[in-house]
């Protein structure tokens, strides 16, 4: 799949802002005045940034009202509406904080549900789509929420749960890396079989793409064939696994609780995912890339 | 909507024959040409004169290669276009309900005053049918030409779909495959029409009907001569052509 | 929940369908096209036309692209800079066609010749050719002869008609169907149509050609033959029908020359005999006596001898028995199997002869024989360029007719039907003029059949009177012409020298041409004076192809849609086996720029030169345009360029005075008419007696025509006689041995090659979607095929180790290009092939520098010369069949290397300045 920049920017950041909302909805900080308004702030920006990021993908996102309306089958419109009543129910938990009303913060938890609501059903526009076979798989929104959990608590300050949620992401990035890998010949679906021909009717073998139906490139081939050199993603599933989880992992225990320790780590692990972001997009292959001879 | 119907009245589609397809793409300028004044926007071209013209059509054509264990290698024309799945998985996905299929026929269309452009629909597509209008950001796919087949405007014979009224070797053939008495129904029943990537759980309406059987002439009986005309000569064989005469 | 939205797709297309003719390739098909607002905006196909009956190809389809395509020229242009430079500033008509004038006018008056007037895809021919005979200059032809004239004319000679425009296959009754060597677009809806109807019946069909794409993709059984072999196979075929016995003797007796006898010695030696009133004659079976070949009840015996003399019958038995053509000893050859061979010629036998059809229809043939019923042979053929355009294509040609006949299937039912006005012999056709007079026009048409040495066209001394030295010894039987030596030849000044070379549609800067980088320089060469060796070049076309860039003034045509035209009998209508057709093109849109149609700018220059057909007594212009000479010229009394809707009321057919509201109702009928041919005359339409009379009513003869098949040609032997010495007309040495090869008068097979180290044969193939160098540019074709590679068999792939990405560098005798490469296992395993024109030169077509078509896209013609290399004996022959002239553009033949991936593709050509600005994205009108 095209690793749209738009997409990657969105899927990491509202990821991470979302994260960071559903750590400060259940009261990990709770912070209070001017340190309230900066980490509800970094938390809504986030959030709304990445969801306007998101936009700019669309072909008519002025009418990204009529996305709330199908939530019954679908799940990009179940994440419009979950993110929105997130934002929503935190906010006057955010307001209390900043401004010190003392409010009750059961609206808070309702909120981190949502945040957390949110990034499954993001996740689960990937994961749902049977057309291609490594996001079609249980660790696509595992990794979602490990990358929002990660990045939140890195944001939230949050040392050991971060530390914690950085080595899970460790794993579930292995496990993914691994699975995923093998995903699409796990589904035996070749030129052959997506066509029929070769193993339907009376003539029978093997099957190449003998021309193309067009030899200038169109949408289908720019959206879903993107070629990804091995070199390549070798280098960028280490950036994705130190930067990810094994320096956030290492280095928050050991690191004294500040601004700019926090500021750095988080820095590196948003390195990571948005390697291990653009490898989600750039290796994911879709089964109509089979017509065209290319994944 | 995007929920799908649980049941269609008709099931309109093509039946697609791979052994009288040349390849000719006629029927993919025959969509373009319709689709360019038809149902919603014009089918767009960008950098149409330049070094990578890229423009939105709903009907592609793809040439594939076989080659057998034994014998000589063999060509296929595949077209390629919306399938109008009884399960349409483009359908579901769309957060807006512009995408949806048709009660009364099956066909699966885009209402493309609801269509934020997103791009899912496509994504979930694994047959590659909708494509982006690079102009006015909306989904476009084959609607079957609903414009055509119920307009009254056009002849009675001319209610079809602009490809299968173009195909040159008659290998398109539409109808509906509810009714088991359809041409559409009995060809795939004769010639063992078949789905694509039936493991996708799709249930595609159109069916493609198979290449027969290629290369195999019967070498049993060959010519016999007439005599031996090594022994006879060539009088010999005069006398014996012509007595028949 | 299910709320769909409510949908109203019940709207019309347009306020308008217009009825014309398309002109995206040369089929001819019938198309509405739908307005809206005065604009086009739908072009489907048109139902009720007989060419197309509703279907419409890619190219067809695409017309509203090509219409409206950048690439239009928009007004006169007279260079300015030097030629080739692309300088050029736009002028007035009247300034252009003052220009044309003051340099047609010297040449008319003091020598017509120095005027050569070519058309490429020109579909006025009669038109055409008309103007050049008034003119008075030998030198006119269209592209017939580097496209297909051994097709055309083999069978003219043979059976009195040929395929594609001639005739066709009884698609609805046939039951077996062998395809030769057919270009995809040869010809393109109608044999899509009948395909599509065999396949619906599960007719077999079979593929003979190198190159399985296309029709052979569907074909059932493909024979992937060697190119250049086609005419070995064929007589293979008809090597075991004969030892089997399994020939059509009742046809061959009555509708062939067969029984007809052949002088065994003397000076006659291997002339038809004829008695004392100069008639062949057969041997009766019933009397065993002389009788007229054309008398009622006559059974003509083929085992005759008559006084030593024997029947062209035993001839071909003793020429086709003879073991060199069994198919063991043609099998390597052709590079198939000898059980394939001997398959394929049982499945002819079995079908034509075991599965014979029979129509209950009376018929009487022209010796007043009275028959009750119409016997078929259901087998039948299609041919075109693949076997055409092969230095031994005419005979191949011949063979392939001579296939057809021994199985009795041409003419019969369920076989292969000739379309009006065929049947014709090819004594009914013109005998070429060319002699040349100061302010006369030439006494008749240029192009015919030369019958006999004496109606070469020579000069007195010797030489040749045209050009391109068509019907000389070089090529007698040049029936088309022979375009492709136009440029050589003049630039050469061998005949002679011209002054002006005026040229319609040809894209011969480009891949009209063999050796297309030669010609260029040609086109632009000067002399010792500093002159252009080539001093004028006028040419007209719609489109800012290659060619404008070498022209000193340029004509700009109209598009299809924007003129009228004539699809006329009088040279290549739009017939069917069971009715003449022919059809017109008229203006649906206006043009929006300063253009004209070439026909009318023609009859206007004609007028302004004082060409009596094109002048009234008072010197002033007689027609007013092309429509005008469409309803009023008459060719000959009676007969126009359409035959419907004749006389004052539009009431005769065929026949009748020039009808002022002609044109009116071609538009009412949808822009065609067809005249049906009766019942009893649908077969045996050369022999039958109500085919004859309705042909002559029809104008299509001015008296019947009834002839025999010429299996053994005699004018062929006559010239094969004059190469050994005999007659007063010889010719020159050098030729002698080709012509007594060549000219043999029953069909054989000779190789085309030259016995080199190149052995990989190189093809080009048109595809379905894109015809010639006019589609290329088409917004939506470019799309599906702006990019071509060579496509390289399995064998040849992998010993050279090529991988996807890989560029081939392919060597020819006379050149050497470097291209991408790919890979293709349905295919000959020593052929390599590509699409035909896909490649262009920068800055034409109103492309971009960097598109595909002028970076990786190619051509092969760099690769072929008009003169073939020195034999030894150095004299350089022409790439071209011996006998017609025909271009050999298949008989190329190169060496192939591993040029590993490359960016573009060599050689690369500067680009040429813009004849009009680059294009850009078209909206389309809602």
């Amino acid at each position: 799949m095209h690793p749209a920049p738009s997409v990657i920017v969105f899927t990491v950041l509202s990821g991470m802002g979302f994260g960071l909302l559903a750590f400060l909805g259940a009261g990990l900080p709770a912070p209070s005045g001017w340190a309230a308004f900066f980490h509800w702030g970094l938390g809504y920006s986030l959030a709304v940034g990445g969801l306007l990021a998101s936009t700019f993908h669309l072909g008519n996102p002025q009418r990204f009202l009529r996305a709330f309306t199908q939530w019954r089958s679908s799940w990009l419109s179940r994440e419009a509406i979950a993110s929105v009543a997130c934002l929503l129910a935190l906010a006057p938990v955010a307001l209390s904080n900043w401004l010190g009303f003392g409010w009750p913060r059961a609206l808070g938890l309702i909120g981190a549900v949502l945040a957390l609501a949110t990034i499954f059903c993001t996740a689960m526009i990937y994961a749902q789509l049977k057309t291609i076979p490594r996001w079609n798989h249980w660790t696509t929104p595992a990794l979602f929420v490990a990358f929002a959990g990660a990045g939140g608590a890195i944001l939230a300050g949050q040392s050991g749960a971060g530390a914690v949620m950085s080595a899970l992401l460790l794993a579930l990035l292995l496990a993914a890396f691994r699975i995923g890998d093998g995903a699409f010949a796990a589904r035996a679906q070749t030129l052959g079989t997506a066509t029929g021909l070769g193993t339907i009717g009376p003539v029978q073998g093997t099957v190449r793409v003998f021309e193309q139906p067009h030899t200038s490139p169109n949408y289908l081939m720019r959206e879903m064939i993107y070629l990804v050199a091995r070199k390549h993603v070798q280098k960028l599933r280490s950036v994705t696994l130190i930067g990810a989880g094994i320096a956030p992992a290492l280095l928050l225990p050991l690191t004294p609780p500040s601004l700019l320790g926090f500021a750095v780590i988080a820095l590196v692990h948003l390195t990571g995912a948005f390697a291990a972001r653009w490898l989600f997009f750039a290796q994911a292959e879709h089964v109509v890339g089979l017509y065209y001879g290319q994944r | 909507m995007t929920s799908l119907p649980t049941h269609t009245e008709k099931k309109l589609g093509l039946a697609i024959d791979l052994d009288t397809c040349v390849g000719c793409q006629a029927c993919v300028t025959a969509c373009k040409g319709w689709n360019d004044q038809g149902y919603g926007a014009p089918l767009s071209d960008q950098d149409p004169y330049g070094a990578a013209p890229s423009g939105a059509f709903l009907n592609r054509v793809h040439s594939y290669e076989i080659t057998p264990d034994q014998g000589a290698a063999v060509i296929v024309n595949f077209p390629r276009s919306c399938l109008h799945c009884e399960d349409a998985p483009c359908v579901p996905v769309c957060p807006t309900g512009a995408s949806y299929k048709r009660v009364e026929d099956g066909i699966v269309l885009v209402n493309e005053d609801a269509c934020i452009g997103c791009g899912l629909c496509a994504w979930a597509c694994p047959y590659g049918a909708r494509e982006m209008d690079g102009d006015v950001g909306v989904m476009k796919k084959c609607t079957l030409c609903v414009d055509r087949i119920y307009n009254e405007h056009l002849p009675e014979e001319d209610r079809v779909p602009a490809c299968v009224r173009t195909c040159p070797t008659g290998a398109r053939h539409f109808g509906d495959f509810a009714d088991p008495d359809s041409t559409v129904s009995q060809l795939a029943k004769q010639r063992g029409g078949y789905d694509l990537m039936p493991d996708l759980g799709t249930r595609p309406t159109n069916k493609y009907l198979p290449p027969r059987r290629k290369d195999a002439p019967d070498m049993s009986a060959p010519l016999a001569p007439l005599l031996d005309i090594q022994a006879t000569g060539f009088a010999g064989w005069l006398d014996k052509v012509l007595g028949k005469i | 929940m299910n709320t769909q939205p409510r949908l109203a797709p019940n709207h019309p297309i347009g306020d308008e369908v217009r009825r014309t003719t398309c002109y995206m390739c040369a089929c001819r098909c019938g198309i509405n096209v739908h307005m809206k607002s005065g604009e086009v905006a739908y072009i489907e196909g048109n139902r009720d036309h007989p060419i197309n009956k509703g279907v419409l190809c890619a190219k067809g389809a695409s017309g509203i692209m090509q219409i409206n395509a950048p690439s239009r020229l928009r007004a006169p242009l007279k260079r300015v800079g030097p030629r080739g430079s692309g300088a050029f500033e736009e002028i007035s008509w009247d300034e252009a066609l003052a220009l044309a004038v003051s340099w047609l006018k010297p040449l008319r008056e003091t020598a017509p010749e120095k005027l050569a007037f070519f058309t490429g895809r020109d579909q006025s021919q009669s038109f055409t050719g008309w103007w050049a005979q008034a003119f008075g200059t030998p030198n006119y032809a269209a592209h017939g002869g580097f496209c297909s004239v051994n097709m055309a004319a083999g069978g003219i000679y043979t059976i009195g008609g040929a395929f594609w425009e001639f005739g066709q296959p009884d698609w609805d009754r046939t039951k077996l169907f062998i395809l030769f060597g057919v270009a995809e677009d040869h010809d393109s809806n109608p044999i899509k149509i009948g395909l599509g109807k065999l396949k619906a019946r599960g007719v077999r069909v079979v593929g003979v050609n190198p190159i399985r794409t296309g029709y052979n993709a569907v074909a059932d059984d493909w024979l992937g033959i060697t190119p250049g072999t086609d005419g070995l196979l064929i007589l293979s075929l008809i090597h075991c029908l004969f030892q089997a016995g399994k020939i059509d003797l009742d046809y061959l007796a009555q509708y062939t020359n067969a029984p007809l006898l052949v002088v065994e010695d003397g000076p006659e030696a291997g002339m038809i005999l004829k008695n004392a009133e100069s008639q062949p004659f057969v041997i009766d079976r019933r009397t065993g006596a002389p009788a007229p070949w054309d008398a009622k009840g006559v059974q003509p015996d083929l085992g005759a001898v008559y006084q030593g003399n024997r029947t062209v019958f035993q001839h071909m038995a003793q020429r086709y028995l003879a073991p060199e053509y069994a198919p063991e000893a043609v099998a390597d050859r052709c590079g198939l199997p000898a059980a394939r061979i001997r398959a394929l010629a049982a499945d002819l036998a079995r079908v034509a002869f075991d599965e014979a059809i029979e129509i209950a229809q009376a018929w009487t043939d022209f010796r007043g024989n009275e028959h009750s019923k119409m016997v078929g042979r259901p087998v039948s053929f299609h041919a075109m360029r693949g076997i055409s355009a092969h230095s031994n294509g005419f005979q191949t040609a011949r063979a392939l007719h001579l296939l057809q006949i021994v199985l009795g299937s041409v003419e019969t039912p369920g076989g292969y039907r000739l379309k009006p006005p065929y049947p014709k012999p090819v004594d009914a056709h013109p005998t070429p003029h060319f002699t040349a007079a100061a302010g006369k026009p030439l006494a008749g048409p240029h192009l015919g059949y030369v019958r006999h040495p004496d109606q070469l066209a020579l000069k007195p001394d010797g030489s040749p009177a045209r050009i391109d030295k068509a019907f000389t010894w070089d090529a007698p039987f040049s029936a088309h012409g022979l375009m492709h030596m136009l440029i050589p030849n003049a630039h050469a000044g061998d005949p002679y020298r011209i002054d002006t070379l005026f040229l319609y549609m040809a894209n011969m800067a480009w891949n009209s041409s063999m050796n297309s980088g030669e010609v260029i320089k040609m086109l632009t060469d000067r002399d010792a004076d500093g002159g252009y060796v080539i001093p004028r070049i006028i040419y007209s076309d719609a489109y800012a192809s290659e060619m404008v860039a070498y022209a000193d003034l340029i004509l700009p045509d109209t598009t299809y849609m924007e003129r009228h035209d004539c699809i006329s009998l009088l040279d290549r209508p739009i017939s069917e086996p069971d009715a003449a057709g022919d059809s017109i093109r008229w203006p649906v849109v206006e043009p929006d720029r300063d253009v004209r149609p070439f026909q009318s700018v023609m009859l206007d220059l004609g007028a302004r030169l004082g060409l009596g057909p094109m002048v009234k007594e008072d010197g002033s212009a007689k027609f007013k345009d092309y429509a005008d000479y469409i309803q009023n010229h008459i060719r000959r009394p009676g007969v126009g360029p359409l035959i419907g809707w004749r006389g004052a009321d539009g009431s005769q057919t065929g026949r009748g005075d020039a009808n002022p509201n002609q044109l009116d109702r071609y538009i009412e009928n949808g822009g065609f008419f067809q005249a049906h041919v009766p019942a009893e005359g649908a077969f045996y339409k050369p022999w039958n007696m109500a085919y004859q009379e309705w042909a002559v009513q029809t104008s299509l003869f001015e008296s019947p025509q009834p002839y025999l098949f010429s299996i053994y040609s005699e004018p062929m032997r006559r010239f094969q006689a004059a190469a050994s010495g005999i007659g007063p007309h010889q010719p020159p040495d050098h030729l002698r041995a080709t012509l007594k090869r060549a000219m043999d008068p029953l069909p054989i097979w000779y190789s085309p090659y030259a016995e080199n180290d190149f052995t990989i044969h190189a093809l080009t193939q048109r595809p379905m979607d894109m015809y010639h160098s006019w589609g290329s540019q088409n917004a939506w074709l470019r799309q599906i095929r702006g990019r071509n590679f060579l496509y390289i068999p399995t064998k040849i792939w992998q010993q050279h180790g090529f991988k996807d990405g890989d560029y081939a560098r392919v060597t020819s005798p006379t050149g050497q290009i470097t291209v991408p490469a790919a890979h293709m296992a349905a295919l000959n395993e020593n052929t390599v092939w590509t699409w035909n024109a896909i490649g262009k030169r920068k800055g034409a077509w109103a492309l971009d520098d960097d598109a595909p078509e002028s970076t990786t896209g190619f051509l092969l013609n760099h690769l072929i010369s008009e003169l073939q290399p020195d034999q030894g004996d150095g004299i350089r022959r022409s790439n071209s069949d011996p006998v017609t002239g025909q271009a050999a553009w298949f008989d190329l033949r190169v060496k192939i290397e591993n040029a590993g991936p490359q960016v573009a593709a060599s050689p690369a050509f500067a680009p040429i300045s813009r004849a009009v600005p680059r294009g850009k994205t078209r909206k389309a009108p809602k």
